[in-house]
């Protein structure tokens, strides 16, 4: 099950890859290591989900792809296009909690990466609102964040993410907090918002079936130092959506994803 | 949300009445205990005197209590402006600089601790009596400000953090749009700390100033009365500090539930 297929003609072109990380490790100052070494190569416009037991380094990987954080060795690389001249604007992140700035409103807090790159006032305002339309919150603009509920808030922070038209968006286990009514109509829709705008998302999950049901690859994770312990290519008739859930081929790749899974929790146990 | 809140019941409009009506009846009670045990004792006034002269006594001194209510009013309201803007300047300070904040956090620590009283006397033979008063209020005002200040700036939501660091915020941008915002409920509940703390000093300073001959303020007026035997002056000077004290917390209470009202938890209503 373990896959370690390098495809030259992918790894070989950049251009055809969105983000590409090789022999990356990370040693935290308390001398733990989190992850590592660990390769993952994610082409453009690719959904892929990675999943892993508790402290394995999955947002790890998120924040070294954003730079939030830098690796003890191996390289980290992003395709950047052209020209490109604001910081941070090649990545959206969306994190687990929504992290919004509760001392102003929704359209504000949208707006807030194209304010930080100096973006005109009048011109960020329409793209946040654009942003904001994008995810189902048009008119939630003058909102406060306390005014919303935990999925709206989660919508807002997809906006933020969306508003400086990245080429990746990096999501920390988004949904993770919301009931799962609520995270069935997020995934639906972010779904819609991934066929439409043809983002490259690398997503963070604990759910076996989020994962199945969201992503084109499910990269299963080990437990810390995280490697990877299988790279698994979800294929079905897309676009997603009910249909798929309630499928077979679903639960059989449920199956197989919580198969490769197994060996993290069926070991001696860490805790 | 709002929308299914059940009706208030009829109880906690009750008791939101009951806060402002209860300590009213206590405090009338209390006058009137007074008053009676005043007159039936038949207490001189240069020993107690009773709410209605203390009261009588206001009204004909007037126009030397006022003046000195103003003064006393200017010095606080000089030492609470310096202690806010050295506070929040120094706190920032500290935030930009760690061995700053190693170096110089111990002696404000010792500023702090070291009773006003006993630093009054020294300020007074190196200043000018004026300004000696304000630098008492300033010290006494400005630690409250500084330490909530350094805890607010230090209380940043690490992932918002991030997502400033993740758009290249630069460190103004991050203290313009994250870090002051983010602290801002701990500045205003240091202010109004120092509100009160800055009158405190100012009066002390006064006491202390007037021990030394001069001064115009109302702690000099209940030094000079307490000399004269003046008792109910005495009494009329210590409740329009008391007065004085109250509108500072007021009001500054009032600013900050206005400014903090659309999203700190601390202003809104239990039932949100």
């Amino acid at each position: 099950m373990v896959e370690s297929r390098t495809s030259p003609a992918v790894e070989a072109s950049l251009t055809a890859l969105a983000v590409s990380l090789r022999g990356v490790t990370k040693v935290y100052d308390n001398g733990v290591m989190a992850l590592g070494p660990f390769d993952l190569a994610v082409r453009k416009g690719e959904f892929i989900s990675l999943l892993g037991p508790s402290g394995c380094g999955k947002s790890t990987v998120l924040r070294l792809i954003a730079e939030l954080s830098a690796p003890s060795s191996g390289t980290v690389r992003l395709a950047r296009h052209e020209g490109e001249v604001l910081p941070g604007h090649g990545i959206g992140f969306v994190f687990q909690e929504p992290t919004l700035m509760p001392w102003t409103n929704v359209r504000e807090n949208v707006r807030l990466p194209l304010k930080l790159a100096g973006v005109p006032k009048a011109e960020g305002r329409a793209r946040a609102d654009a942003a904001l339309a994008s995810v189902g919150l048009a008119d939630f603009a003058g909102a406060f964040p306390r005014e919303l509920s935990g999925g709206m808030k989660m919508r807002v922070s997809l906006a933020r993410a969306l508003v400086t038209d990245p080429d990746i968006l990096l999501m920390d286990e988004p949904f993770a907090a919301l009931d799962e009514i609520t995270r069935f109509r997020l995934n639906n829709d972010l779904l819609a918002l991934w066929r439409s705008l043809r983002k490259t998302v690398v997503f963070v999950t604990h759910s076996v079936f989020e994962s199945v049901y969201l992503s084109q690859r499910v990269v299963v994770m080990t437990a810390r130092p995280g490697r990877i312990q299988a790279d698994i290519r979800i294929e079905t008739v897309e676009p997603r959506g009910e249909e798929f859930r309630t499928s077979a081929a679903y639960s059989d790749y449920c199956r197989r994803v919580s198969a490769a899974l197994a060996p993290s929790y069926s070991g001696q146990s860490t805790l | 949300m709002s929308a299914q809140a059940p009706v208030p019941p009829r109880s906690s409009a009750l008791q939101s009445a009951m806060r402002f009506v209860l300590p009213v009846i206590v405090f009338a009670a209390g006058l009137l205990a007074w008053e009676l045990v005043v007159r039936i004792k038949e207490i001189p006034p240069y020993v107690l005197p009773a709410p209605s002269i203390i009261v009588l006594t206001l009204i004909k001194d007037w126009a030397v209590l006022s003046q000195s209510l103003a003064t006393t009013l200017l010095t606080t309201l000089e030492g609470f402006v310096a202690a806010s803007i050295g506070g929040i300047a120094l706190a920032l300070v500290f935030n930009q600089s760690k061995w700053l904040e190693y170096s110089l956090f111990p002696y404000a620590v010792v500023l702090q601790v070291t009773p006003v009283i006993a630093i009054a006397p020294l300020l007074l033979i190196y200043l000018e009596q004026q300004t000696a008063v304000v630098v008492c209020a300033f010290i006494v005002a400005f630690f409250p400000v500084l330490s909530n200040t350094t805890l607010g700036l230090n209380s940043v939501d690490r992932n918002l953090a991030g997502l400033f660091q993740l758009y290249g915020a630069s460190p103004q941008q991050a203290l313009r749009y994250l870090k002051l915002p983010a602290a801002l409920p701990y500045i205003l509940g240091g202010l109004r700390i120092a509100g009160g703390l800055s009158l405190i000093g100012a009066v002390v300073a006064e006491i202390a100033a007037g021990t030394a001959g001069a001064g115009s303020g109302l702690a000099y007026r209940i030094a000079e009365s307490g000399y004269r035997l003046n008792i109910p002056r005495m009494f009329a000077a210590l409740l329009l500090l008391s007065l004085a004290g109250i509108v500072i917390y007021g009001v500054l209470a009032l600013v900050s539930h206005l400014v903090l009202r659309r999203w700190h938890e601390s202003a809104l209503g239990k039932e949100n």
